[in-house]
């Protein structure tokens, strides 16, 4: 994509609304992100600060009563916020496929877990035999290590956890999207599993040359499988840069929080916390989000919205303590 | 089943013998000779003990003798076999109406939530609850047979129709017979019958279909459907429909029940020959034998459906195989 931050992703003051009766959720205000191809982009940051719901903009899967209220999306040379719903199901699950947080609610209870996957394949190779759709089917399931003739005339209820996510991940990957998102694939499963599931994605994303965004509040996690940083506080990216530089030099200070609060093996002294709590986003802090908690507030953070600015080549930040001598 | 069963004929038995007053009486009427009235109690054995009489109902019923009518001096199990297909037929043909109505009226209003089509399906469902089955039933009478003579004023076929006594159910024999002026015509004289009966049902059913769909349409897999790229069609008929079918059918089952028994009112306003209007009557003049005898029988058909319906269960949900 020529013009564009990113060759494969360009998102740019993506901002999503909730109505509801407590008010107006600005769930997203202004989210900055970019991508080229084969990227790996890790998304951090609390829960509640928007990370899923980015993902699921990026889908333009957002529902009632949420709504895309600004920004754009480019993926691919499409600006896929001004798309039509048939288009975009022409994208969706071909060109950018999703793994999601809690693998078993997101499989269909009363539908074999092989018709699942195949479903996909057939959508995407319309003309496939019943007999290519299945042998597709157990390739997938195989890649992901599942034996596939047992597995895919389960239920998903007869799945465990980890199963369950292998699925998810055979469907996603079954359409060769051209980029891959995960929202947080190993919260909700046991610590072992979690690695077992993180390796089989890391190994598939490493040997299909796949762009992927991982979405997650787990440092070490992002660290290992990611190129790329996003830290996001309350709906904004903050920092934005590549994983060396944001764990050697983290420089917003909510970052430098986020980052100081992961626990270091053999630290004896007490973990540092970041003050405070994670604001209201009916009624937001004004100007930077992240003030309230600052230890360096200055007075035009409570009033000016800091734009995400280059401080050093390929290392984004939105905040006043840095960049022009004007704004300080 | 079979506990259900016993517990119903224990109740109904002892319900009809509470009742303070004298069936014997009722036959005979208030001025029959005291020895008329014993020689009565003792051929409808009412002259022994409580207890006795309930074994030796119970030990008929093993045998299949329900006892006989006091009305019509037919045995029981005779006389429901004659009402009680007329009463399947409007039940079946009330829940078929309800079903198809309900379904796709519930499924719609979901999907087009807050749009005009899911008002009027509101405003459709609570007349269904509201409005009585008499009420609705006479009007519809009076509108369309009496005004506007569109459908028929009663009972299951017209006069000069004879139709060929295979299962009972006039439509069903029609069809195996291949004999279509009789279909017509019975399929004419079910309508209004079944529509009123149906109605209430079929809101019900479309109230609980709306509330599950809306239910099932927040979940997860649903947003993985979405994100496989599978269209809205699709989504909703693929991975909604028959997701949201558990609580309906659960509905459906209880339903049934209610349109066997509760057939009564609609049954008498069409003249339609049924085991409601029979039961009635056998009220009327403390029939014991055929209130108890009928009332078994309902329940029985009636728990035969909700076996039925906990069978689909476990078709439509495969977590419930187990």
């Amino acid at each position: 994509m020529e013009g564009y931050r990113g060759d494969l992703l360009d998102v740019s003051n993506l901002r999503v609304f909730f109505h509801t009766y407590r008010g107006t959720i600005k769930a997203l205000n202004g989210v900055e992100l970019w991508l080229n191809q084969g990227e790996r982009l890790g998304i951090v940051g609390e829960s509640g600060c928007g990370k899923s719901v980015t993902s699921l903009a990026f889908m333009q899967l957002i529902e009632q009563p949420g709504e895309m209220t600004g920004g754009r999306i480019m993926f691919d040379n499409k600006e896929l916020n001004t798309l039509t719903e048939k288009e975009l199901d022409s994208v969706r699950g071909k060109d950018m496929a999703t793994i999601f947080q809690e693998p078993v609610s997101a499989l269909n209870p009363v539908l074999k877990v092989g018709f699942q996957i195949g479903e996909n394949i057939k959508r995407i190779k319309p003309k496939a035999s019943k007999r290519e759709v299945r042998e597709e089917t157990a390739n997938m399931l195989e890649l992901v290590g599942l034996d596939s003739k047992r597995i895919s005339g389960f239920y998903p209820h007869e799945l465990s956890g980890g199963m369950a996510q292998r699925v998810m991940i055979a469907m996603a990957l079954s359409s060769s999207p051209k980029l891959l998102i995960a929202d947080e694939p190993t919260s909700a499963l046991d610590v072992t599993i979690q690695a077992q599931i993180l390796e089989l994605l890391e190994e598939l994303v490493e040997k299909m040359n796949y762009s992927a965004i991982l979405i997650t509040h787990d440092m070490g996690v992002a660290a290992e499988f990611c190129d790329k940083i996003a830290v996001m506080y309350a709906g904004n990216t903050v920092e934005y840069t590549t994983v060396e530089e944001i764990f050697n030099n983290p420089v917003h200070p909510y970052a430098k929080g986020l980052f100081k609060a992961v626990p270091k093996v053999g630290q004896t002294s007490e973990l540092e916390t970041i003050a405070g709590e994670v604001p209201d986003l009916v009624n937001p802090p004004s100007g930077c989000r992240f003030h309230p908690r600052c230890s360096h507030t200055k007075p035009i953070c409570k009033d000016g919205f800091p734009p995400l600015q280059e401080l050093s080549p390929g290392h984004f930040v939105a905040c006043y303590l840095y960049g022009d001598e004007d704004s300080k | 089943m079979v506990i259900v069963m016993t517990g119903v004929a224990t109740i109904v038995f002892f319900i009809t013998r509470i009742i303070p007053a004298d069936p014997v009486g009722a036959i005979l009427g208030g001025n029959a000779p005291i020895e008329l009235v014993d020689k009565m109690r003792a051929e409808l054995g009412l002259d022994k003990p409580i207890h006795e009489q309930f074994i030796d109902y119970v030990v008929g019923i093993f045998h299949g003798d329900f006892g006989h009518s006091l009305v019509t001096k037919k045995p029981i199990l005779e006389d429901i076999f004659t009402f009680l297909p007329a009463t399947m037929e409007l039940a079946i043909v009330a829940m078929f109406f309800a079903i198809i109505i309900g379904i796709i009226s519930g499924a719609f209003s979901a999907v087009k939530r807050n749009s005009i089509v899911d008002h009027a399906t509101r405003v459709f469902s609570i007349m269904g609850v509201a409005l009585p089955v008499f009420w609705l039933g006479l009007i519809l009478l009076f509108f369309l047979y009496f005004k506007a003579d569109l459908f028929p004023g009663g009972g299951r076929h017209s006069l000069f129709i004879f139709p060929e006594k295979i299962t009972g159910l006039v439509l069903l024999d029609a069809i195996i017979c291949r004999d279509w002026d009789t279909f017509k015509d019975a399929l004419h004289h079910i309508i209004l019958p079944a529509f009123v009966l149906g109605y209430a049902h079929a809101a019900l059913i479309s109230r609980i279909k709306r509330a599950s769909m809306l239910d099932v349409l927040q979940q997860d897999y649903i947003r993985t459907a979405r994100a496989k790229g599978l269209g809205k069609r699709v989504v909703i008929f693929r991975h909604a429909l028959r997701n949201s079918l558990i609580p309906v059918v659960t509905v459906i089952g209880v339903s049934f029940g209610d349109l066997l028994g509760g057939a009564v009112l609609t049954e008498t306003i069409f003249s339609w020959p049924g085991l409601g209007r029979y039961l009635v009557n056998a009220l009327l003049v403390l029939d014991y034998p055929a209130i108890t005898g009928g009332t078994l029988f309902i329940a029985f058909v009636y728990s035969l459906a909700n076996l039925l319906v906990d069978i689909s269960y476990a078709v439509l949900d495969p977590r419930m195989q187990n």
